[in-house]
């Protein structure tokens, strides 16, 4: 009789996504750690030359970074389009550097400032003469070790692009 | 009085919440760490006489405001372009040129008198105009870092042929925070070794003052 047969759906049973959650969680919590949130809002246009010997720059917490570039175009108005320094989320002038390196060693543990690396993240397009006063800067605030930070890639195809 | 039982918290929309979460890392992650060419400035002291250097020593290295080099060594100058800078520089710092005390045991190169006498002398100079460009600057730092790198992986590995690793891969290694200590105190020894042996003599010249 018809109370004996089977039910045959032809449709397939549906997947659980009862670990879905799960699934996304675990991406959830992958991203999280490895995330690190941008610290400065850029204001200047910071287009990284490339260059194929570098070295990694590990322990973020000891890197003091100098961003230099032409102001971006949101403050093209009012700093104009020559390249500038910015240091944490301002503009500054050349002078404010050394104050700038004592106020991120004072931040930091006694033990750790002779680890302090100052990151140089300078535009392509900027010019020597500024770089060169910043370094002058760097040596009277005897902050000795730095870093060009660039992108990784051949220096010389770049440079001819 | 009946007991009631708690009703269920319905956690359907969990996976919705978690999606929204994980959109808004996605989008806010920078994985990459920075990584660039690492240098060390002089400190700021006044020399009060600088010691004198044999000019065949020096390989002189100006990049003028319109990103062009002149190179001067060995008593000649001449315009080199960017892309035959590693190789010049390999020459000089490898040449040997040096005599009696001065004999490079381990240099390849040609051993012409009037370039470098050994490693230990050869200083390479860079002076740049204020209207340099940073990315040509970089470019000539890259290239000079390179010839050193190039040499030093040499002897690295001819000090070293079982290791299986090069000076630059070495000393990557004994960077990670991920190698043991005993492998890095190993590491250590090699490396300060090639170190001593082709020290970086690269110096900028003060800027001038005008």
């Amino acid at each position: 009789m018809s109370k004996f047969k089977k039910k045959k759906s032809g449709d397939l049973p549906a997947i659980s996504t009862a670990s879905l959650p799960d699934i996304v969680f675990m991406l959830l919590f992958f991203f999280m750690v490895a995330t690190v949130m941008r610290e400065n809002t850029l204001m200047i246009e910071n287009r990284l030359p490339a260059a194929d010997q570098v070295e990694k720059l590990d322990k973020k917490d000891l890197v003091m970074y100098i961003y230099v570039g032409k102001p971006s175009s949101s403050y093209k108005d009012k700093y104009g389009t020559e390249p500038r320094i910015q240091l944490n989320d301002k503009f500054a002038d050349v002078s404010e550097i050394q104050a700038f390196i004592a106020a991120e060693r004072a931040s930091k543990r006694e033990e750790l400032v002779p680890f302090l690396t100052t990151a140089l993240k300078v535009d392509r397009e900027a010019n020597m003469g500024l770089v060169t006063d910043i370094k002058q800067e760097l040596r009277k605030a005897n902050a000795l070790k730095i870093n060009y930070t660039t992108i990784n890639g051949d220096a010389l195809a770049s440079l001819n692009r | 009085m009946a007991k009631r039982a708690a009703p269920e918290v319905n956690a359907g929309s969990m996976a919705d919440i978690a999606f929204l979460l994980l959109i808004f890392f996605l989008v806010t992650t920078t994985i990459e760490t920075d990584s660039g060419l690492s240098r060390k400035l002089p400190p700021m002291e006044d020399v009060v006489d600088p010691p004198v250097i044999k000019e065949k020593n020096i390989f002189q290295l100006n990049v003028n405001k319109n990103n062009e080099l002149f190179l001067k060594t060995g008593g000649e100058e001449k315009v080199i372009k960017l892309k035959d800078l590693q190789k010049a520089a390999v020459d000089f710092l490898d040449n040997g040129g040096g005599a009696g005390d001065d004999a490079c045991r381990r240099c390849q190169g040609k051993k012409n008198p009037r370039s470098s006498d050994n490693f230990d002398k050869a200083i390479i100079s860079l002076q740049n105009d204020r209207g340099t460009k940073y990315e040509t600057y970089i470019a000539v730092q890259n290239e000079i870092l390179a010839a050193y790198n190039q040499l030093r992986n040499r002897e690295f590995l001819r000090d070293n042929p079982n290791l299986g690793v090069n000076f630059v891969e070495a000393e990557k290694m004994y960077n990670d925070p991920r190698t043991s200590e005993e492998d890095k105190e190993r590491l250590k020894e090699k490396l300060e070794k090639i170190k001593l042996l082709i020290p970086q003599k690269f110096s900028e010249a003060e800027p001038k003052k005008s």
